[in-house]
């Protein structure tokens, strides 16, 4: 019998027979994984088992490749915090379900967990969330190989008056740089870079950026999925605040 | 199984697909059914026949009905301006077990869900939205599941009401009628806790 124990946070949840559950996890050291919980469809079990809730877990399965079964344990709670903050919820379901769509099964991503972790955290408890995921957007993508580099501009190597970025290449491009081009490229908010104070308008300028990177290079290589609609609603909430 | 006829067959595999009931609960039910020929087995076969020939869905609120709209739906008295908005008809029957409520009721049939592909147009919302236009309400009340989906599409309905000039409030969440703090999980104690009211 093989068994390892590891904290994760529920991605998905489908009914599984009568009574079990097939529960998708994004695990701190076992990267996305999934388990039947025994008793997961019931009652007792259905608050602990929502999108986004930290449990601690032991995996059991007789061999690796089994899907196994999950004991699981609440750590803590967070889909109450979003329940009745329409955006954050919007976030949990994006952050759940572009992690469902991208990882791999069963390959750690400790730095993506990590930062996933810390934004389901920041979910309904501050403002200053929506900028978080954004720059969530650009780990995933850095992680998944399709890193985008901000730090200099493609055309002239300089690292100042970084407004866009090249959606060929995914380099930054320098307004001067731009030349007549500057309307086929995509918005480089100052946010991205670090830079003053946050507007609503930048972080949906920045998810337009991101989003095009997604489309184009991410879900091709996962089949040609389209992106989670989940993805598509937080947008247009955040994008409906300005 | 060679051991049994093909019919007493057919009826435990339909019977296994039941909700609550596996091949091993089937099969017990099967053999109690055709023991009590007389007192069940008929009895439930023509009770089986009129519900598939007569119940549909009441075409206003999704209850289901033999008549061309539902109870609910044909008594006046319950056109008292509110109309409760419920995931499937098992809520509906549990909300009406209640006997608290007394306006009207929309069934969406399901819940926005990006895991299954469940979007607005799956489910009663653009009904929903004709109601509320054309039968003069003045309060929509959201009772959907205390879940990530329940939630996302009470948010959803309260968004495509936003221009309606109706009142949208939705049910309370927070400790169960019997409950103990202590056996509570901490997402239920935290909506309690926001929730709480004069004492």
């Amino acid at each position: 019998m093989i068994e390892w124990r590891d904290e994760g946070a529920v991605l998905t949840v489908r009914p599984h027979g009568e009574s079990a559950a097939i529960v998708e996890l994004f695990t701190a050291a076992h990267g996305r994984h999934m388990g039947v919980v025994r008793g997961g469809a019931g009652r007792r079990m259905a608050p602990v088992l929502q999108p986004g809730t930290q449990l601690a877990v032991t995996w059991k399965a007789r061999l690796e490749d089994h899907i196994g079964s999950f004991t699981v344990e609440p750590v803590r709670s967070r889909a109450a915090h979003v329940l009745g903050d329409a955006r954050a919820l919007a976030g949990l379901n994006a952050l759940t379900a572009l992690l469902s769509f991208s990882l791999p099964e069963r390959a750690p991503h400790p730095a993506l967990y990590a930062r996933s972790v810390t934004l389901l955290d920041l979910l309904g408890h501050a403002d200053a969330w929506p900028l978080a995921y954004l720059r969530w957007e650009l780990a995933l993508l850095e992680e998944m190989g399709f890193g985008l580099d901000l730090s200099r501009c493609a055309v002239t190597g300089e690292r100042d008056d970084l407004v866009y970025v090249s959606p060929k290449s995914g380099r930054a491009v320098s307004a001067g740089a731009a030349g007549e081009w500057a309307d086929r490229l995509l918005p480089l908010p100052p946010c991205l870079l670090g830079q003053g104070p946050v507007r609503a308008e930048e972080i949906a300028e920045g998810l337009r950026t991101t989003g095009h990177f997604l489309e184009k290079w991410l879900a091709p290589a996962l089949g040609d999925k389209p992106l989670p609609g989940a993805r598509a609603r937080l947008v247009d909430l955040l994008g409906r605040r300005m | 199984m060679g051991d049994r006829p093909r019919e007493i067959e057919t009826l435990i595999e339909m019977m296994a697909r039941l909700p609550g009931l596996g091949p091993r609960s089937a099969r017990r039910a099967v053999l109690h059914l055709v023991r009590k020929r007389a007192v069940l087995l008929v009895p439930l076969a023509e009770a089986l026949r009129r519900v598939g020939e007569t119940v549909h869905e009441c075409p206003r609120c999704g209850n289901l009905t033999t008549a061309e709209f539902c109870e609910i739906c044909s008594d006046d008295k319950r056109a008292n301006g509110e109309l409760c908005v419920v995931e499937d008809v098992a809520d509906l029957w549990a909300m009406e077990r209640g006997g608290a409520f007394t306006g009207r009721y929309h069934v969406l049939g399901g819940t926005l869900s990006a895991l299954d592909s469940v979007g607005p147009e799956e489910l009663r919302i653009p009904v929903l939205v004709a109601r509320v236009r054309d039968e003069g309400i003045a309060e929509v009340i959201l009772a959907l599941n205390a879940t990530v989906d329940g939630q996302t599409t009470a948010h959803y309905i309260a968004e495509e009401l936003a221009g309606a000039g109706v009142a949208i409030t939705s049910l309370a969440q927070g400790v169960p009628i019997g409950g103990e703090l202590d056996y509570l999980d901490d997402g239920t104690i935290s909506a309690a806790l926001k929730a709480r009211k004069g004492f």
